[in-house]
């Protein structure tokens, strides 16, 4: 028993010492304000060992990864702070993105406007009045070219919401960073690209599931040859929770879903661990704290577990369960709005003790409107007291042997398999959304909830309990009314200098090779570059691939 | 019998968050009402239609895209457009307090902010259905 443990251990600190070398730990010694030195990893002694440890808790950047999948975590590097912003035009986006970026923050993730989300352009009679509104709008390739100008694609990874055309806004991306002189081999980022969860939660799909789970796989197998360092895929939990699912369901319908994932691509002649180290995850942080910690380290274990029982896969990477986190949206109030910033900052402590690779912190007005430049920064301020004063980060999975956390973390998973069981015997996660299963499971949740806060069996802090009068906030970010207008006046502008021949021309391809097996991507890339709309592209696609109408 | 008060709830413009509509939409079946759900994506016009076509009492709208005051006004236009400005038109989602009286100018009822309890809109919506048949 001790034996199998000792070489975990001489394992980890092997490969301890092959992190530091390539990133030397973040100080030279760790000690905390008493003076006595932070260990990396607290472990058990010798003399506690059981196997249940070695089996299900293990060591960091060991199988299954319970306690995190890099050995030394935030002791080398921080998460990276990647706040999610867009809105209105692509020149005010690109504003905001300088901001963040000299104020500290290590990577951008675009917020798109529902139009491009949809594949409508802004002069669609079906984007009247979303146009700019809860991201920004990108019609062409010549609003991609502005949104990152001035941004060394080399040096910032990008992430991008983006699912039904994810291809074509990753078409965008990768043109222009080759106008950038940036290779595509070079380009870091992740595209969400998770479409199962539009159709389960968040509501912006296009095609039915058959045509956009090919979609997916054309993206996974192109940039395994072609754009290697990018994460082709950002399964996502966050929407499912955000939509009112409990921790359990949120992570067993987003592993269901990443299984369909799996199997798709398998099935179109992948092999496992040719795209699974790509694949990325993306969770929600609520508040009840522990249980947030619990599941992140609950999820891990499960997918390592799949990945290398179920599918088989060889290489370390496919175990690996990397994750986004966004604290949660739905738990934000309108009332008291600063509140906000408490239950942000206690949720994203949940995530960084989860163990998350990147993280999102929601700003405190975002009940009532999109934030503004100073909510988004005491957004991100709040990561870097969590980074920089905490101390939280000096040794790996701090919460690790608590009897409590330990436990938990075993039941979540418990439950998860119990719904994993469940989605398989109904034929997998396609077959179940199609069902209306998930939706059903969800749906019930949030409405139990609402009743709990509206019987105060659940408290609010400042809105069904220590309520006040308050004033009408003024201070809000409100999106220019004039900029539909001007984004509508900028397509027809590109329509008309543009090489209509070579336009239709490229279109007309990508319409051929969708009748096909082919893979879509170059013929995408095609039509960016000759900038065609986001829309038109979509356009040529829904009308050989149909649209999903819904439930 | 009494005829049970028929509620249309709709999303109008290309908002995919549906939690709060369907959460109403529950809410309002369990106070006896009975309630028609649009589902996603519907234009002004489809909205309109559908609250003639189903004979409803009252509509109900959800946005937390910040289309609503480009969108909503507009279900109030195509509902008169339709002669049926009757029908009585409220609203919610993440709406900001500074955009109420400009809806309300509009011809929208109500607007429920978020943390509004759901009895506080069965009540309104009873509310408004008896006033209309005393008139």
């Amino acid at each position: 028993m001790t034996e199998h443990f000792n070489e975990q251990l001489n394992e980890w600190k092997k490969q301890v010492e092959k992190t530091n070398e390539r990133f030397p730990e973040r100080k030279e010694q760790f000690v905390n304000k008493s003076d006595i030195e932070i260990d990396p990893l607290y472990y058990p002694k010798e003399d506690q060992v059981d196997g249940e440890y070695s089996e299900k808790v293990g060591f960091p950047g060991q199988y299954p990864y319970t306690r995190g999948i890099q050995p030394s975590m935030y002791r080398n590097r921080f998460w990276t702070m990647r706040q999610y912003a867009g809105f209105g035009s692509a020149e005010e986006t690109n504003k905001r993105f300088r901001y963040l970026l000299e104020q500290g923050q290590t990577g951008l993730s675009v917020a798109f406007d529902l139009p491009t989300q949809i594949g409508y352009d802004s002069d669609d009679p079906m984007s009247e009045g979303e146009v700019g509104k809860v991201g920004v709008a990108i019609d062409s390739l010549e609003d991609m070219e502005t949104l990152l100008e001035g941004i060394p694609l080399d040096q910032v990874s990008t992430s991008m919401t983006i699912n039904a055309p994810a291809s074509v806004l990753l078409c965008m991306y990768i043109a222009v960073a080759e106008k950038q002189g940036v290779p595509k081999e070079k380009v870091t980022g992740t595209i969400q690209n998770d479409i199962l969860k539009e159709y389960i939660a968040r509501g912006t799909y296009i095609y039915p599931p058959k045509p956009s789970m090919r979609l997916i796989t054309n993206i996974f197998e192109y940039c395994a040859n072609e754009v290697p360092k990018f994460n082709t895929i950002s399964i996502s939990g966050y929407h499912i929770r955000e939509a009112g699912s409990t921790a359990v369901q949120e992570v067993a319908f987003t592993l269901a879903n990443g299984m369909a994932y799996v199997d798709a691509a398998i099935e179109s002649g992948l092999a496992v661990d040719q795209f699974a180290p790509r694949l990325a995850f993306f969770f929600n942080a609520h508040n009840n704290f522990f249980e947030e910690a619990a599941k992140f380290r609950a999820a891990r274990r499960i997918w390592a577990k799949m990945m290398k029982e179920k599918y088989q896969a060889q290489n370390e990477k496919s175990w690996r369960l990397r994750f986004h986190t966004q604290t949660g949206g739905s738990t934000l109030t309108a009332q008291q709005p600063d509140n906000n910033i408490v239950r942000v900052a206690l949720q994203a402590l949940s995530a960084v003790l989860g163990g998350t690779q990147s993280l999102h912190t929601n700003s405190r007005d975002e009940a009532l409107a999109l934030p503004t430049e100073e909510s988004a920064r005491i957004a991100l301020r709040t990561q870097q007291i969590i980074a920089h004063e905490s101390g939280v980060a000096d040794t790996v999975d701090p919460l690790a042997g608590s009897y409590y956390v330990e436990q938990m973390t075993d039941e979540i998973e418990k439950e998860v398999m119990e719904y994993l069981d469940r989605i398989e015997e109904m034929g997998g996660a396609v077959q179940a959304v199609e069902e209306g299963y998930m939706q059903r499971e969800i749906h019930q949740t949030a409405y139990e909830t609402q009743k709990k806060i509206e019987s105060q069996e659940e408290i609010i802090v400042g809105m069904n309990e220590f309520k006040i009068e308050e004033e009408v906030h003024e201070d809000l970010l409100r999106v220019d009314e004039q900029l539909e207008q001007r984004q509508v006046n900028q397509v027809q502008n590109i329509r008309g200098q543009r090489d209509q021949s070579q336009v239709d021309e490229q279109l007309n391809k990508l319409k051929q090779a969708a009748q096909t097996d082919e893979n879509l991507m170059p013929y995408i890339l095609d039509c960016v570059k000759s900038y065609a709309t986001v829309g038109e592209i979509c356009h040529v696609l829904r009308d050989e691939f149909g649209e999903y109408t819904g439930m | 019998m009494e005829r049970k008060i028929r509620v249309l709830i709709a999303k109008p413009g290309l908002d995919g968050h549906d939690r709060g509509a369907l959460v109403i939409a529950q809410a309002l079946r369990d106070h006896g009402m009975e309630v028609i759900y649009t589902g996603l994506r519907q234009s002004p016009a489809q909205i309109a239609q559908a609250a003639i076509q189903e004979d409803v009492d009252v509509v109900g709208l959800s946005s937390l895209s910040g289309g609503h005051k480009t969108l909503f006004p507009k279900v109030v236009e195509a509902l008169k457009e339709k002669g049926a400005e009757d029908i009585p038109v409220i609203g919610g989602g993440v709406i900001p307090d500074e955009d109420i009286d400009y809806l309300l100018e509009q011809g929208l009822q109500k607007i429920f902010t978020p943390g509004t309890p759901t009895t506080e809109t069965v009540d309104f919506i009873k509310s408004c259905v008896s006033g209309d048949s005393h008139e």
